[in-house]
């Protein structure tokens, strides 16, 4: 055991340490700020489900904010109408998303890369007026109240033992959401790594090579949709937990967006992507109109409209710089500044001096 | 006793033209059989219908004796057929031994639930999967770059990888589209007698598609030729070569 833990590869310390940090972050933050870090981490589950269908299986989804109010609805109407522990709804809401996910998949195996992200996006554009619409279930435009539950004993009395003050309510609820969220980013790290998440590139690189490697085109592509749906789900469901309300207007086209942006920003196809393009999703808009009102240089009608523009001027700024200078998201730049410096301190590698090693031998 | 692969008045049309017309060969297990042409005759057209890419207009395609037409093109590979591609189609942002794994697709079950978590059972196949695709790669020549991102590896690497991704299915027949294609001539020396030992150790039945005629003559025990869609001949090396349709249509009416 301790060999194996002497021998573990630096990117398992750096996950323990990520790991500690998100446990502890709450005794040392207000119970405002823990909410909001409740919600970027509901994000990142909801990005990560996107990023399984976008990075790996290579199908665009403009429309997953879609898939989120149905968790979140499912989940408030079973609690609010049919006084469900909001805890048990959560894996009712995620599966039942993921059902409709994969349902919606398969008329989408027959459209092609831009039509799909038409058909995703009105998804996404007719959700909210949608859901307005059976208000006796839904409660129309008002929404549903969620009540957010007291943290239960056993929590209150560990709680009570490390920190010594007393949990709040906003402090268990970011435990379950850093809960859900550790297990179903293992679990995406653990479907990448074997023969479904090999497959589901394969098919992304070149459907007719994975053909005839024997994947199964459409039952993949299908299934990634369900399992996208699933963490779309789960974080909706999380998300009326953590804002303690869901309405039509929780769910706007822009949610959408900002869960795209978040999984380009972070990088696609990677496991900590998500988590990164989650944080950055979340808090540059809350952050940029805080702080472009704040300085003194920006002429005041640019931080005005920056101000009411909200989320949609910062966005574009930085989406258009990542693209530019880091085209594979905030993962793609650390993964290749940590290759510089590997040859920068183990001497130039045979790509440096554009050598290919020798051909091996063929007997 | 059927033969392993029966092609019968196979027709394709592309529109109004016809891309092969009734063409009719059979290869029985155990051969090397090599389709040559000049460019155009529909070659890699038959091996797109063998595989399922394309439906024919006319005719069948049968393994062991039945027919692989009503099947989709993923269950082809479990029928027995693996084939490599002209233009090389490897998973580009792949690893070389990810590549190879994707070949084994078919070699073990283990589904998105019992690798979500991951069960026994999934974490058993995988190390079997790594332990069969890392032999392929050795098999191929390319053991110590099995690491490395395909992107970025020579040409005659990239069909070598291609190789034994198609080789690690246990394929009983190996369809290979230009193996010798676009790489240098002490190369195809490489790839020829590679090829045999594919023949002969792993036991592997090979049509295959070639230009490289040198290459064509060394390797195989009969030869079809094709020229606009149609078979024009059939025979060993040596009697192909002497045949005066397939003079004309390689050097042109004399």
């Amino acid at each position: 055991m301790l060999q194996r833990i002497r021998t573990a590869p630096p990117r398992y310390w750096l996950v323990a340490i990520v790991v500690i940090f998100f446990m502890g972050f709450p005794t040392v933050i207000s119970s405002f700020q823990t909410s909001l870090w409740t919600q970027a981490l509901v994000l990142a589950i909801a990005i990560m489900g996107l990023n399984i269908l976008v990075g790996y299986s290579g199908q665009l989804s403009l429309g997953h904010g879609a898939f989120m109010a149905l968790g979140a609805y499912t989940s408030a109407i079973l609690a609010h109408r049919y006084k469900l522990d909001y805890l048990i709804t959560i894996p009712i809401a995620a599966l039942l998303t993921g059902l409709v996910g994969f349902l919606f998949g398969i008329p989408a195996l027959r459209l092609s890369a831009l039509y799909l992200a038409l058909a995703t996006f009105a998804l996404a554009v007719v959700t909210p007026s949608l859901i307005k619409r059976p208000d006796a279930l839904t409660g129309g435009v008002q929404g549903i109240l969620v009540i957010q539950p007291d943290p239960p004993q056993f929590a209150q009395d560990t709680f009570a033992t490390v920190t010594g003050t007393v949990m709040s309510s906003d402090q268990w609820i970011y435990y379950v959401a850093l809960f859900c969220a550790l297990l179903l980013f293992w679990v995406a790290w653990n479907l990448v790594r074997h023969r479904p998440g090999r497959a589901m590139r394969a098919i992304r690189d070149g459907e007719v090579a994975a053909a005839a490697s024997g994947v199964n085109i459409a039952g993949y592509k299908t299934m990634a949709f369900g399992i996208s749906a699933f963490y779309a789900g789960t974080a909706g469901s999380l998300f009326g937990l953590a804002t303690g309300f869901v309405s039509p207007d929780t769910f706007p086209v822009s949610l959408s967006i900002q869960l795209l942006v978040g999984a380009v920003v972070g990088g696609l196809a990677s496991i900590p992507g998500p988590l990164l393009g989650a944080i950055f999703a979340y808090f540059l808009p809350i952050e940029s109109n805080q702080w472009v009102p704040s300085q003194a240089w920006i002429p005041a009608q640019i931080a005005s409209t920056v101000k009411n523009a909200g989320p949609a001027v910062s966005y574009g700024v930085v989406l258009i710089a990542i693209m530019m200078f880091a085209p594979n998201g905030i993962v793609g730049l650390v993964n290749s500044g940590y290759a510089a410096l590997n040859r920068r301190l183990r001497g130039a590698g045979d790509r440096e001096t554009g050598q290919m090693p020798p051909d091996p031998q063929t007997v | 006793m059927s033969a392993l692969l029966e092609v019968r008045d196979l027709s394709v049309r592309f529109g109004g033209v016809i891309a092969l017309d009734r063409v009719s060969f059979a290869v029985e297990a155990g051969q090397v059989v090599a389709l040559i042409g000049p460019n155009g005759a529909g070659k890699t057209t038959l091996f797109n219908v063998i595989t399922r890419v394309y439906r024919p207009a006319g005719g069948t395609v049968l393994v062991d004796g039945d027919s692989v037409l009503a099947i989709r093109p993923h269950q082809v590979i479990r029928r027995g057929l693996a084939r490599t591609f002209q233009n090389v189609a490897l998973f580009r942002s792949m690893t070389v031994l990810d590549n190879v794994l994707v070949g084994d697709h078919t070699q073990t079950k283990s589904g998105w639930l019992q690798a979500s978590v991951p069960l026994p059972g999934a974490v058993a196949a995988e190390s079997a999967s790594r332990k069969r695709a890392l032999e392929m790669i050795d098999f191929v020549g390319l053991g110590p770059h099995a690491q490395r991102p395909v992107a970025a590896l020579p040409f005659g690497w990239q069909k070598r990888i291609e190789l034994a991704r198609a080789l690690v299915s246990r394929p009983r027949l190996l369809l290979l589209d230009e193996p010798a294609g676009g790489i240098s001539h002490e190369e195809v020396d490489d790839v020829s007698r590679l090829l045999r030992r594919v023949h002969k150790e792993l036991g592997v039945t090979m049509l295959l598609v070639e230009h490289h005629m040198a290459f064509v003559m060394g390797i195989s025990d009969r030869v079809v030729v094709l020229d606009f869609g149609k078979k024009i001949a059939e025979g060993t090396p040596a009697e192909v070569q002497r045949n005066r349709a397939v003079i004309e249509a390689y050097l042109g009416a004399a």
